[in-house]
């Protein structure tokens, strides 16, 4: 198992607020790690540390290190647009463009300089395909985005960052604006993508969590509490702050 | 009859009260603005004609048409939306997305809104010592248009400002995390998606600007050419000038009166018409805004 991002000592701040402590974790290659934890525990915040979004927020400190590919994405000499097409990010609520459905899903490929329209389209279908959306749209491709269903709409997404080709995939909590069958299609679709992707997800649905995540960690208050594997966690958690979560004694 | 019940009454009589008073004031605006438009309506008709919009005024302006007033109001108001959509545009991006230091941007806000407040004959004076004497553009079209794109510039600014500020964050997000760069964001997604909004606002100041007589009294107005403006630095007619210069100048009031309010029935028409599009824009973007 090789892994793909490493954090070493990774602390955050928000002006005098200390988010993230001391957070050491090892997100294994081409396998769903998911990240839980009760509300306002940071990891969104974690999560935005993987690809820099964090920088757009004034006031953010950040200290230690985020190493993908045993490069450190907070060094000088990285290009943080370069960095974050290579790690792709799907949102809370699904937010496509203003514009039409190919549109959407070509935008990546055009700011990053792809210009001939035949590749453009011919990734454009393949995104839609792997985001197990494309029969659904095949025919409305030119139709505004806004006319898809919630559902589709957050896998239109999910089209839109396969697009650009990434080599990891964050999202943050993808389902918790959708309804349950649309959740199954999406989970399936993550079982999908982790053959070619590294995925990491945020939830608080521990049940999705234990689904369809190989490697969990559980974050309490900025603190890593626990990380490991899925059915570790789930079934002998080490720390009793774990076991409580687990067992809804909080959430 | 006790306490309670007579708190009852009084609140119910306030509150009609409260009523009658909102009614009267909205009729008493309906009442001003419909009676301006027929008032207007009832003296312009009579000249109004195909001929009265084709033609060249004749006879010291006593007969003819205000076909060189219309062209000059189209051309004013237009090089005013060329100059100042653009850096009106840009200064909004400017402040809303690159600005850095906030009492700086406070301070330039500022100085837009009190900008805003001047008195249209100033910014006439300004055009005067800046455009037609400094720069040396002369009495001309393209002295007026800058002057009165400064006029609506404030205006242009806020609209563009507050139609960036409303696209969602959540689309710059999703910018930005396939990789995109600031201004990349700012082209392809922040300014189409503000463009009704832009757009509004723009058509507007339009209206504004092709009804302004002050600032065009110093800087492009003329009481009468025999020729269309041949380039930019031509000297025009326009129709706020025109009505002006009819009531004011000339021998022959009885006969040059009627055609000012024929003008000034024109003008009331074109900005309304003005307006319409911007209505019909933003009720359509409305229509069509689904975040």
């Amino acid at each position: 198992m090789v892994n793909k991002i490493t954090t070493r000592d990774l602390n955050l701040w928000f002006g005098e607020n200390h988010i993230l402590k001391n957070i050491n974790i090892s997100v294994p290659e081409n396998l769903i790690t998911a990240i839980m934890g009760p509300s306002g525990c940071g990891k969104s915040t974690f999560l935005r540390c993987l690809n820099r979004m964090n920088d757009l927020i004034d006031g953010t400190k950040i200290t230690g290190k985020v190493l993908i590919d045993g490069k450190d994405i907070y060094s000088d000499n990285i290009d943080v647009f370069n960095l974050r097409k290579r790690v792709g990010m799907v949102f809370q609520k699904p937010n496509p463009f203003s514009k039409s459905i190919f549109e959407n899903v070509a935008y990546g490929l055009k700011i990053h300089g792809i210009r001939d329209r035949g590749i453009i389209s011919e990734k454009v279908e393949r995104a839609l395909r792997d985001a197990n959306l494309w029969d659904e749209v095949k025919d409305k491709l030119s139709s505004s985005a806004f006319d898809l269903s919630g559902g589709q709409q957050q896998r239109l997404c999910i089209a839109r960052a396969l697009a650009v080709e990434p080599e990891i995939i964050l999202f943050d909590e993808p389902a918790s604006a959708l309804d349950p069958i649309s959740t199954a299609k999406l989970e399936e679709l993550l079982g999908k993508l982790k053959k070619n992707y590294t995925i990491v997800i945020v939830t608080h649905n521990l049940q999705q969590a234990a689904r369809i995540s190989d490697w969990t960690a559980f974050l309490m208050l900025g603190e890593l509490v626990e990380f490991g594997k899925t059915e570790k966690i789930f079934t002998t958690p080490k720390d009793k702050r774990t076991e409580n979560y687990l067992t809804g004694k909080f959430g | 009859m006790n306490y309670k019940e007579h708190r009852e009454k009084t609140r119910k009589f306030k509150q009609s009260l409260g009523f009658t008073l909102l009614r009267i004031s909205v009729f008493i605006v309906f009442l001003s603005l419909l009676s301006l438009v027929i008032f207007i309506c009832l003296k312009g008709f009579k000249v109004l004609s195909l001929s009265f919009l084709l033609e060249f005024p004749k006879r010291g302006m006593t007969k003819g048409g205000i076909f060189p007033a219309i062209v000059g109001t189209f051309l004013l108001s237009t090089g005013a939306i060329l100059f100042a959509l653009p850096s009106g545009v840009l200064a909004a991006i400017y402040l809303k997305e690159y600005a850095r230091a906030k009492r700086w941007v406070r301070v330039i806000r500022i100085s837009i809104n009190n900008l805003a407040g001047v008195p249209s004959v100033v910014f006439g004076l300004f055009g005067l010592t800046i455009f037609v004497k400094l720069f040396g553009f002369g009495v001309s079209v393209l002295s007026g248009s800058l002057t009165l794109g400064i006029l609506i510039l404030p205006v242009i600014i806020r609209t563009a400002e507050e139609a960036i500020n409303s696209v969602p964050f959540s689309f710059k997000e999703a910018s930005f995390a396939l990789g995109a760069t600031k201004w990349q964001t700012i082209k392809k997604v922040v300014l189409p998606t503000a463009l009704p909004g832009i757009l509004t606002g723009a058509i507007l100041s339009l209206g504004r600007a092709a009804g302004e007589t002050a600032p065009i009294l110093f800087t492009a107005a003329t009481f009468y050419t025999r020729h269309l403006p041949k380039s930019p630095f031509s000297e025009v007619m326009a129709l706020p000038y025109h009505i002006y210069a009819l009531m004011t100048e000339g021998t022959k009031p009885e006969l040059q009166v009627p055609i000012a309010y024929g003008t000034a029935l024109v003008l009331l028409l074109l900005v309304f018409a003005i307006n319409l599009v911007a209505i019909i824009i933003r009720s359509r973007a409305r229509r069509k805004k689904r975040w």
